[in-house]
């Protein structure tokens, strides 16, 4: 018994990890779903963005700096991003909204490659999530354990803030009913902007703890995360927060299993067969409420 | 006035006349360099472009019996990527190179060559080690040596300096290069009576944990990781946060600073073939070595590409011998025609740093010994451990 856990206790912290990260950036997905009925395809490259920015400033700032200012910057990106790629074709039909995204998605993309040369660049040491830790007889960065808690944590205040908030009264008010929210009165493009902020703050949390353990930033790096937590968000039932981040420890999870089965080279195969397979089978996911169309 | 503005003018007019009277060159001659520049490989393929540049800096020109040609580099971005090789391959051709040399990474080598078949050109490979790359490519030629030589190498080396007997292999899914490589280990180390679990991570993979703890529960005694550089230092970051002293081996790609820095200050062994050693104490390498770092540290730009420091890779010395050696052939050729060139390079050998180069019957080097480095963790460099060949 003692050796089946200290064989397989590896697997599961790195998949709990892998979950919570996973969770950090479908939160975004699925906030935006919600409210706007979009799919935000320029996400996982803002995570990455987030990445280069961490990258480049700790080169020449101290970490109590860039650390923060890191955040300041991702959040203001996916601001930036919603006001000019987004917000003009507030009335055009969601296709548009949607091959802006992403035309967003590739151009963030290319940018980072000009910017780089296309060449991995090296995550800066962030003290304590960095350091070593021992727990029951594997060994693991401390970033596998605080991940979880932090993930918890945020998801928890982010529930209190749409639950017991104006503007998360708001942003219930908008997901239910666009056109009858914004008769009742409320800015719309406030909603839209502060999910945005929420989203791209978490993507930033989400990008140091990644990127803290899988040290090598590349331009496309985020481009596998980001699809798995678009099957995340899906699979918990887009536009539920608890489902997205049920639904990314669940796929974390899943897949680490897989890899000790041995079936290395399906674990991939596996999340996104899990995809058409929900999609197939319940469309509104774990959690999703049914799309009745009003008429 | 209007009489000096009139001679000011003609004296203006005549300075490209007196600039042509300086050069005396009968034409100029392109070689196309296809390397990668961004991507998995970015980092190795810009040490290899190197060792071409400065070999162009020490050799600009080359003299034919009806004149001194200026040799041109046209140097393309692969991207380390095999759906856009083609494109950057076609631009080469459409920039009348006379040769190509590259590249780094078996596969898109592999993806450009009927590229380079169909247009005629000549192509020199500089540290592309799989067997494919070369087979069935007559125009195809290689400068370094294959891997099932390099996997018999490691194989050996496993047994003898490890003394191991259970061996895990890890190779990114869909690479020519690391699918071929750990194919070749594991025949050669099965061969010698040991065990292989072999396995294969899908592109775009960051974590390798789980990799890692399968490798430790199948009792593995040494990880065979031929994987590009990205995937490399991943992989050497998290086996040192998970603990693991297993030792890591890997062929010439790890041959890289980028190895050296992921491994500096941790726990974790790691050792890799290669073609040449800076510490090489022959004539011609020594005096390769010290030019080359002068060339680098008078140039700021070039010391970037090659990682922030003046460490000389394998794989830029095989891209001056590739240089040297396209020289050699359009001298044989007395042209710079494709198809003349095409048609002695068969033939043509050189004394290069890396060794004595030769073409067997299928354009691939002769090559019977590989440098073993393993990472000098304290302070991240090379140590050189030996020159092994197989019995």
């Amino acid at each position: 018994m003692t050796d089946f856990i200290s064989a397989n206790l590896p697997y599961l912290l790195g998949g709990i990890s892998v979950g919570g990260q996973y969770a950090l950036i479908s939160i975004g997905y699925t906030m935006v779903y919600g409210i706007l009925r979009l799919i935000n395809f320029a996400h996982g490259d803002i995570f990455t963005v987030a990445g280069f920015f961490m990258v480049y400033m700790s080169a020449t700032m101290p970490l109590y700096i860039s650390l923060p200012l890191t955040i300041v910057l991702t959040v203001a990106l996916g601001f930036g991003v919603e006001r000019v790629a987004y917000k003009p074709l507030r009335q055009a039909p969601r296709m548009s909204v949607m091959i802006s995204a992403i035309g967003v998605s590739y151009l963030l993309q290319n940018l980072m490659w000009y910017v780089t040369g296309g060449l991995a660049k090296q995550y800066p040491t962030v003290p304590f999530i960095s350091g070593t830790v021992t727990v029951y007889t594997a060994t693991t960065k401390m970033v596998t354990l605080v991940t979880p808690i932090l993930t918890f944590v945020l998801v928890l205040a982010l529930v209190q803030l749409i639950n017991h908030t104006k503007i998360g009264m708001a942003m219930r008010a908008v997901s239910k009913d666009f056109e009858t929210a914004k008769l009742m009165g409320i800015k719309i493009d406030r909603v839209i902007s502060v999910t945005f902020i929420i989203g791209s703050f978490l993507a930033a949390v989400g990008s140091i703890l990644y990127f803290t353990n899988y040290t090598a930033v590349t331009p496309t790096v985020g481009a596998m995360p980001g699809l798995k937590a678009f099957v995340a968000a899906v699979f918990g039932g887009i536009g539920s927060i608890p489902g997205a981040v049920i639904g990314a420890f669940i796929i974390g999870i899943s897949e680490n299993i897989i890899k000790a089965l041995g079936l290395t080279t399906f674990s991939d195969a596996f999340t996104f067969a899990l995809l058409i397979f929900i999609l197939i089978f319940k469309p509104s996911g774990l959690f999703g409420e049914d799309d009745n169309e009003k008429v | 006035m209007k009489k000096i503005l009139a001679l000011v003018m003609i004296l203006t007019l005549m300075l490209p006349v007196l600039a042509l009277g300086e050069t005396e060159y009968a034409g100029t001659v392109k070689i196309g360099v296809y390397e990668p520049a961004s991507g998995d490989n970015g980092a190795g393929g810009k040490q290899e472009t190197l060792g071409v540049e400065y070999a162009n800096f020490v050799a600009p020109t080359v003299e034919l019996s009806d004149g001194v040609y200026k040799v041109e580099l046209v140097i393309v971005d692969n991207q380390s990527s095999t759906d856009k090789a083609p494109t950057a391959a076609q631009s080469l051709v459409s920039a009348d190179s006379a040769m190509v040399l590259g590249s780094y990474g078996s596969a898109v080598s592999i993806a450009a060559a009927d590229i380079f078949d169909a247009a005629g050109v000549v192509a020199v490979g500089l540290s592309c080690t799989n067997p494919q790359v070369t087979l069935g490519n007559p125009l195809y030629y290689r400068i370094c040596y294959l891997d099932p030589f390099q996997g018999t190498v490691l194989a050996s080396y496993a047994m003898d300096e490890f003394g191991a007997k259970k061996a895990y292999t890890l190779a990114n899914l869909g690479n020519d290069y690391d699918v071929g490589l750990a194919t070749f280990f594991t025949e050669a180390f099965k061969g010698k009576g040991g065990e292989v679990t072999g396995e294969t991570f899908p592109e775009g993979t960051s974590d390798f944990t789980a990799y890692l703890t399968n490798a430790v529960n199948a009792g593995a005694e040494v990880i065979f990781a031929p994987t590009s550089t990205t995937y490399a230092a991943q992989i050497i970051s998290q086996a040192a946060a998970a603990g693991i002293t297993t030792p890591i081996m890997a062929g010439d790609t790890w041959d890289s600073s980028v190895i050296l820095d992921a491994a500096k200050g941790t726990d974790v062994k790691v050792s890799v073939t290669t073609f040449f050693d800076e510490s090489d104490t022959s004539g011609a390498a020594q005096e390769f070595v010290k030019g080359f770092k002068e060339w680098l540290n008078a140039n700021p730009d070039k010391m970037t590409d090659n990682g922030g420091n003046d460490i000389v890779a394998a794989v830029t010395a095989l891209g001056y011998d590739g240089y040297m050696v396209a020289l050699e052939a359009l001298k044989a050729a007395d042209s710079i025609e494709r198809d003349d060139i095409a048609e002695v390079m068969a033939g043509v050998t050189y004394e290069g740093v890396t060794g004595n180069i030769q073409f067997d019957e299928n354009g691939d080097a002769v090559r019977d010994q590989a440098f073993i480095k393993a990472t000098n963790n304290a302070d991240a460099s090379w140590t050189f451990v030996k020159v092994q060949g197989i019995e």
